[in-house]
């Protein structure tokens, strides 16, 4: 359960605090809270756990991440949480 | 040694591997014998399955930690939560490795089940969701986990109360990784040369909490990533200390490992919690200062405030060794239970649950390795 996800960012929430991200082609709300002092932008990729942005990545490191979890075997069960996170369905994007 | 290699060969540039493994040889005294723990669970996880043990020299011993959530809780504490389903009014949420841990009375998923309403989700801001759309249930969040999970079920309280919410509560076992490595530290049956740090946890507290470590204990600490050349360069860090008489802590993740941890992090986790006076951990028994009660300011968010929780001390299954197994004395084909009556399909032990218990990873693939002849 501590493996963390990477997604990319792609629009935010009307809360900013919420932010869209695309996680290899899954697009779900996830909380940016954590990144305040670093600030996140469209396109910035981040590392998600629990419906939470824990931190920002370069885009090589989150290609590095997604083959890792494909060779844990854990790339299913982090595609089928991301699919799972259901606390913001309709968030619409602005960005 | 073949056959661990052809894991790491599909995954990684294997020319890299082979320096970094041919430095390790070179900087090993072959006279002593190294033993190594990785604290995280996702790093014995990785370990595993990339056949690391094959392409370390033989006197590079890894000894697995107590970083794995499920794993470290006692069955106490899972009864303790399934006591709270068992009120008419509560939706029990926890997340879907927590479904299958043994209690007394069976697994979250057993009593399920039997009739429970408790319910599998992804994120603690899920289980909010829920209290949100039924304001006539209570919504009770299972919150495990170490300091990487534990920000996101403070943020998530605080979201309760900016809510006004009131039918929203959270048990909370949430351990802190320091004080489990102290009390191994301490441990007399107990002899460590060093530790691989944790990637994730470390994200949120930094590396100065490892300081002890170093100073106090004089052995060394590197914080590494998941990937199989990560791991290797943690443990050619701190095989690199040994040989020179250092102990110090290294940072090999800082692509994603801040020193100074995250701040905003750590803000949420002082806000929302405070320390324990003591808390049991499976096989580890009671540490003091280990895991995280919510401050009282927030007590309406607090299942323990707000339910009565039996709060009882239940032993493990006398057969099962998970607690040798947690503290490194034992290796997990060593447990009578292992791959028997225990297995993945049958846990006994929180162990064969978790991916990231050290069982479930052997199960999963040493086995494997064995009966390819490697």
């Amino acid at each position: 359960m501590c493996l963390a996800i990477p997604g990319q960012v792609i629009a935010f929430a009307d809360d900013p605090t919420f932010a869209k991200v695309d996680v290899a082609g899954v697009r779900r709300t996830v909380n940016v809270g954590l990144l305040e002092n670093e600030g996140v932008d469209i396109g910035d990729w981040v590392l998600i756990h629990v419906g939470f942005a824990l931190s920002k990545v370069g885009e090589a490191e989150a290609h590095d991440q997604l083959r890792l979890l494909t060779a844990l075997g854990e790339a299913t069960l982090a595609m089928e949480e991301v699919a799972g996170y259901t606390f913001a369905p309709d968030v619409e994007g602005r960005g | 040694m073949t056959n661990g290699m052809k894991y790491v060969d599909e995954f990684r540039d294997p020319a890299l591997i082979d320096r970094v493994a041919t430095e390790i040889r070179r900087v090993v005294d072959p006279q002593r014998h190294y033993r190594i723990m990785e604290v995280c669970g996702g790093h014995t996880h990785s370990i595993y399955r990339h056949g690391l043990r094959d392409v370390l020299p033989h006197n590079v011993e890894l000894v697995h930690g107590p970083g794995c959530p499920v794993c470290v809780l006692p069955t106490g504490r899972v009864d303790d939560g399934l006591a709270i389903a068992d009120h008419p009014e509560v939706v029990l949420t926890c997340f879907g490795d927590m479904m299958r841990v043994p209690g007394t009375r069976g697994t979250p998923l057993e009593r399920k089940a039997q009739g429970a309403d408790i319910r599998m989700v992804y994120s603690p801001l899920d289980a909010l969701k829920l209290a949100q759309d039924d304001p006539s249930r209570h919504v009770c969040f299972f919150a495990i986990g170490f300091e990487t999970t534990a920000p996101s079920t403070a943020l998530t309280i605080l979201r309760a109360r900016e809510l006004g919410l009131d039918n929203f509560s959270v048990f909370c076992n949430h351990v802190t990784i320091v004080p489990a490595m102290r009390a191994i530290l301490d441990s007399p049956d107990m002899r460590l040369d060093g530790f691989v740090g944790p990637g994730h946890v470390s994200t949120i507290i930094g590396c100065r909490p490892y300081e002890f470590v170093a100073r106090r204990y004089r052995k060394p600490v590197a914080v590494a990533g998941f990937e199989p050349l990560d791991l290797l360069e943690g443990i050619l860090m701190v095989l690199r200390q040994l040989a020179a008489g250092e102990a110090k802590v290294e940072n090999q993740y800082r692509r994603i490992v801040p020193w100074e941890g995250n701040v905003p992090a750590l803000r949420a986790l002082a806000t929302v919690f405070e320390l324990r006076p003591y808390f049991e951990w499976r096989g580890l028994g009671f540490i003091s200062q280990s895991a995280l009660k919510i401050r009282d300011a927030f007590a309406r968010y607090d299942a323990e405030a707000r339910f009565a929780v039996p709060g009882v001390r239940v032993t493990d299954p006398r057969a099962a060794q998970c607690g040798e197994i947690l503290k490194g004395v034992l290796k997990p084909p060593q447990c009578k239970l292992f791959g028997r009556e225990c297995n993945p399909e049958h846990p006994v032990g929180a162990l064969m649950v978790s991916s990231e218990g050290a069982c479930a990873a052997y199960y999963r693939y040493a086995r494997v390795e064995e009966a390819a002849g490697a």
